[in-house]
């Protein structure tokens, strides 16, 4: 059996930190100057690493799909970024930072790692303001707070409804001024296709130049992957249409472990599904449930009329709305966390009280907030996000309540790192939502772009010397070396095979059915049945891929249905092993609800006696399932609890 | 209210960054209203490999206006006819049925045709690199509040930093000018406390590399600022203007 060390420090918790960097290896700058590292994506964890390396004198390769480092997804983030400064005086700490976001993830994610996550985020609110982020300030000159789901502080800054553009910006800035200095070499419009390995240690990278089609190798000392969430599992989604999940699926095939593929975060405020034919899903952001009330009529006449478009959710009668979220969690109110939002407005519309022609949408509200402080303020604090949606729904959200449903948006799962952010594999090293490693089974609102940025500015550049001082000695190993010809024959292979199927489906075709499938039987509400059904039915849509998919055009060149179909690929394989993991764990935690194990009031029913644990998949050939691994999750610090978010 | 269009477009087809290209005509009938403008093109895109014919290439990512990543010259507009917004939050709600809508790639030298409607806008993150930054390292920086700014200067900074790099900008002006794009940059940083200090080198800088890249030169025509899907204002680029003499004056 194959065992996991986490390589948590020893000693209390608030000192592990201190301790780690005090005792940690360093390399000097002579050195750093000899040693290569690849940087995989240019999101807030990958262009925040790439920058911080690059200062530091390292050598680094950056890659991403984009024309450009600064769309990386984490773009599209809106609502802010979490930090314990407590500048509100509200009560807020480090502890406490770190307590919310442990019992946020309904205690599946590692304490050593959270408190650190916690102790970081007040210096990436410094780095951002030196870099010239323009959060919102109150009118004494001052930054502004807002509240965010799962915690009873303000402790969110944001910019706007644009955070994540204006964090990532900063981010791009710093990396643009490495790029400039030689520090960093940006590679855009390049995908990496595989990882090298080398002796047991990731040595490189192959990718695939998007515009010639060519496919090209690069050696590094070090690997870092920042490619995000793999959330386009359920072909709708929050995330950007490049966003995916292949270098999780290549570098567990090679030997790292993908731990808790199940944890995947369904957002309880996306604007629903109108059709066939769309493409993906647009957030509202949570921040919005700080003045917003959600509610659906409390008569099912009522919902009914609406559904048919006989009544208007304004002709409601206020005794007549059923404010649900305020009714079931009075201390919480709208700010519940995500996961619980999302399953009441779900239990709503199962029981026949949706709105909208489909039956599937709630209403989020502003008539109370707009009448309490007025069009203007309402306006200067959400106007993007109403612009947004009256350009995509056609309704004025300030004078109609907007509709909304819940729809998948992030991913809690990824490769295992440990406590250094090492995969399994050495020299591979995960950051940002690429990896496991910090939300548990639920991931608290505005704790992503400070996990991301903790991961790239103040973590890895850290531990990830602790590798490389042992690595000064190994020369830039060529690209001819065996096991790079090798992985780039395996790559190419692939891809002939893809292009030689000449089947009838188009990708996107086969995607949109593995997304039904998803959404179907690994979303909101999972049975042992659904994900039984699930396993069957990827199955087949993974030999219908394989046998009858078409991708028009010429394999070496250009081709973005070839890139499409990459991904598709590896969504299957994703799909599966979500499937797989959420039948294993026979409880519901989080993000991750099993129908069968809920309490009498419908929460999600933990069972830490035989859970308490991240599931770490360990790769076994095509043809077998893979290995279960265990890693035990001790809680030292906190006593569990069932969450509460009543009283 | 939903309701569907029946449309023809004329689409700008170019194999590579080295063929001619040439505009081909295609009808699609029975589009939902509703539908965003690049979910029409998947529409086609997919009926195109039904036919077993090549997609057409077009740039896109997060469809809801804030990568930067859509382009598109619609009907003769960068990013459409619809204001204040991207390609991708377009709507066919915006188009009559019946109509006929020529779609191109941007047309300018310092952004060539990668392929179909797809371009190269590499210049714009060149200039972000001559200068768009403020010269700090990771660490080692004052706490967050160390420094109040006023809300207003705050806002406006704010204003400047919502540009998404699009390059609408350049495409829009007849000069191929990126004065919109540079200022915007220039300006937010020269108003933060935090950026001050590098403000007159950084314009300076920056305007060296947009030359250098071939972008033309501003001759106030006011395209970019009213073709901007995020209301950039030509006021920066006065702002741009001080700054750069300030410069010149220090030489
Ligand atoms: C609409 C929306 C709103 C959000 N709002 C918030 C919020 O308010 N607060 C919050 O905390 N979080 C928010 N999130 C979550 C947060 O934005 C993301 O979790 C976070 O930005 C992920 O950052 P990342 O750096 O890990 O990855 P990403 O930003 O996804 O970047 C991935 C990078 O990897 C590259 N890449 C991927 N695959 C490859 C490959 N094979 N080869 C080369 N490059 C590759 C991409 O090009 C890209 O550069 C939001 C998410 C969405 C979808
Ligand atoms: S200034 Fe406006 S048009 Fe120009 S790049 Fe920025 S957002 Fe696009
Ligand atoms: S696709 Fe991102 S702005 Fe249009």
């Amino acid at each position: 059996m194959t065992t996991i060390d986490a390589k948590i420090p020893k000693g209390p918790l608030a000192e592990k930190w201190k301790e780690y960097k005090a005792h940690q290896k360093l390399v000097n700058p002579s050195n750093k100057r000899r040693l290569d590292i690849i940087v995989v994506g240019t999101g807030l964890a990958g262009a925040s690493a790439a920058a911080s390396l690059g200062e530091m004198g390292f050598n680094v390769l950056n890659f991403c799909i984009q024309d450009s480092p600064r769309r990386a997804h984490s773009i599209a983030a809106q609502g802010g970024i979490n930090a314990a400064k407590n500048y509100p005086n509200d009560g807020d700490s480090v502890y406490r930072l770190f307590y919310d976001t442990i019992k946020g993830g309904d205690y599946r994610a590692r304490e050593a790692n959270v408190y650190r996550l916690a102790e970081v985020s007040n210096s990436i609110i410094d780095q951002c303001v030196a870099q010239g982020v323009p959060f919102a300030r109150e009118y004494g000159g001052l930054l502004d707070n807002r509240s965010f789901g799962g915690a009873q502080v303000s402790r969110t800054f944001y910019a706007k409804g644009q955070t994540g553009q204006q964090l990532l910006l900063g981010a791009y800035s710093a990396l643009s001024r490495q790029i400039k200095k030689g520090s960093v070499k940006m590679y855009s419009r390049y995908e990496m296709l595989d990882v090298v390995i080398i002796e047991g240690r990731a040595r490189g990278i192959i990718a695939r130049n998007l515009v010639t089609g060519k496919i090209e190798r690069f050696f590094a000392h070090a690997v870092v992957i920042g490619t995000g969430g793999y959330g386009n599992a359920f072909f709708l989604s929050t995330n950007a249409m490049a966003s995916n999940g292949s270098v999780a699926v290549q570098v567990y095939k090679k030997g790292a472990y993908f731990a808790n593929p199940c944890y995947a975060q369904i957002h309880p405020t996306c604007i629903p599904v109108h059709g066939e034919f769309q493409s993906k899903l647009t957030l509202m952001s949570e921040s919005l449930r700080n003045d917003g009330r959600i509610w659906v009529p409390k008569k099912k006449e009522d919902a009914e009329a609406i559904r048919a478009g006989k009544l208007k959710p304004t002709q409601i009668k206020e005794d007549d709305r059923d404010y649900y979220l305020e009714r079931r969690y009075p201390a919480f109110g709208n700010l519940v966390p995500r996961d619980v939002a999302s399953r009441a407005a779900k239990e709503r519309c199962d029981a026949g009280f949706g709105v909208n022609a489909t039956g599937l949408a709630v209403y989020l509200d502003f008539s109370e907030a707009i009448n309490r402080l007025g069009k203007d303020v309402v306006a200067a604090k959400y106007g993007n996000l109403f612009q947004m949606y009256e350009k995509i729904v056609d309704e004025n959200p300030y004078e109609t309540p907007m509709m909304i449903y819940p729809a998948i948006h992030y991913t809690m799962g990824g490769i295992w790192v440990d406590y250094e952010l090492q995969t399994s594999i050495p020299g591979l090293f995960a950051i940002g939502e690429a990896n496991f490693s910090d939300h548990g089974a639920n991931r608290l609102g505005a704790s992503a772009l400070m996990q991301g940025l903790a991961d790239g500015y103040f973590v890895l550049p850290y531990t990830i010397q602790n590798y490389l001082a042992d690595q000064i000695r190994v020369p830039r190993l060529s690209t001819d070396a065996p096991e790079f010809v090798a992985a780039e024959k395996e790559v190419n292979d692939k891809v002939k095979k893809l292009m030689s199927v000449q089947g009838k489906r188009s990708v996107d075709s086969i995607h949109k059915e593995l997304g039904h499938v998803m959404w179907e039987c690994v979303g909101m509400g999972r049975t042992k049945e659904t994900l039984e059904k699930a396993l069957a039915r990827i199955k087949e849509i993974r030999k219908e891929f394989w046998s009858n998919v078409y991708i028009p055009g010429d394999g070496s060149l250009m081709n973005n249905e070839l890139e499409k179909a990459l991904r598709v690929a590896d969504f299957i394989e994703i799909g599966n092993l979500m499937a797989l993991d959420g039948l294993n764990r026979e409880e519901s935690c989080g993000g991750h609800f099993r129908e069968e194990y809920q309490t009498e009031e419908g929460e999600a029913l933990r069972k830490d006696d035989k859970f308490s644990y991240a599931s770490c998949w360990k790769y076994a050939g095509e043809e077998s399932d893979p290995e279960l691994i265990k890693e035990v999750l001790d809680y030292e610090f906190i006593v569990r609890q069932q969450r509460n978010y009543k009283s | 209210m939903e309701k569907s269009i029946n449309i023809t477009l004329k689409v700008w087809r170019q194999k590579d960054a080295k063929a001619k290209g040439a505009f081909e005509t295609y009808k699609l009938d029975g589009i939902s209203t509703d539908t965003s403008f690049l979910e029409m093109l998947d529409i086609l895109n997919e009926k195109l490999i039904t036919e077993r014919k090549e997609p057409i290439a077009f740039d896109h990512d997060c469809r809801e206006g804030i990568c930067g990543m859509c382009s598109l010259y619609i009907n003769g507009h960068p990013h459409g006819p619809d204001e204040d917004v991207t390609t991708c939050q377009l709507h066919m709600r915006k188009f009559k049925d019946g109509e006929t809508i020529t779609v191109e790639p941007w047309r300018l030298a310092a952004f060539p045709v990668i392929k179909d409607l797809m371009v190269n806008r590499n210049a714009y993150d060149q200039i972000i690199q001559a200068g768009g930054y403020v010269s700090i390292n990771t660490g080692g920086v004052p706490d967050a509040n160390a420094i109040a700014i006023p809300k207003p200067i705050a806002d406006e900074a704010m204003d400047a930093a919502a540009c998404i790099g699009c390059g609408a900008c350049a495409a829009a002006c007849k000069n191929g000018s990126a004065m919109l794009f540079v200022s915007a940059k220039v300006s937010q940083l020269a108003l933060l406390p935090q950026g001050k200090i590098e403000a007159a080198a950084r314009a300076k800088a920056m305007v060296a590399k947009m030359d250098e890249l071939g972008f033309g030169n501003c001759t106030n025509t006011r395209a970019c600022e009213a073709e901007c899907p995020k209301s950039i204002s030509i006021s920066h680029i006065a702002r741009l203007n001080r700054e750069f003499l300030c410069a010149k004056i220090k030489d």
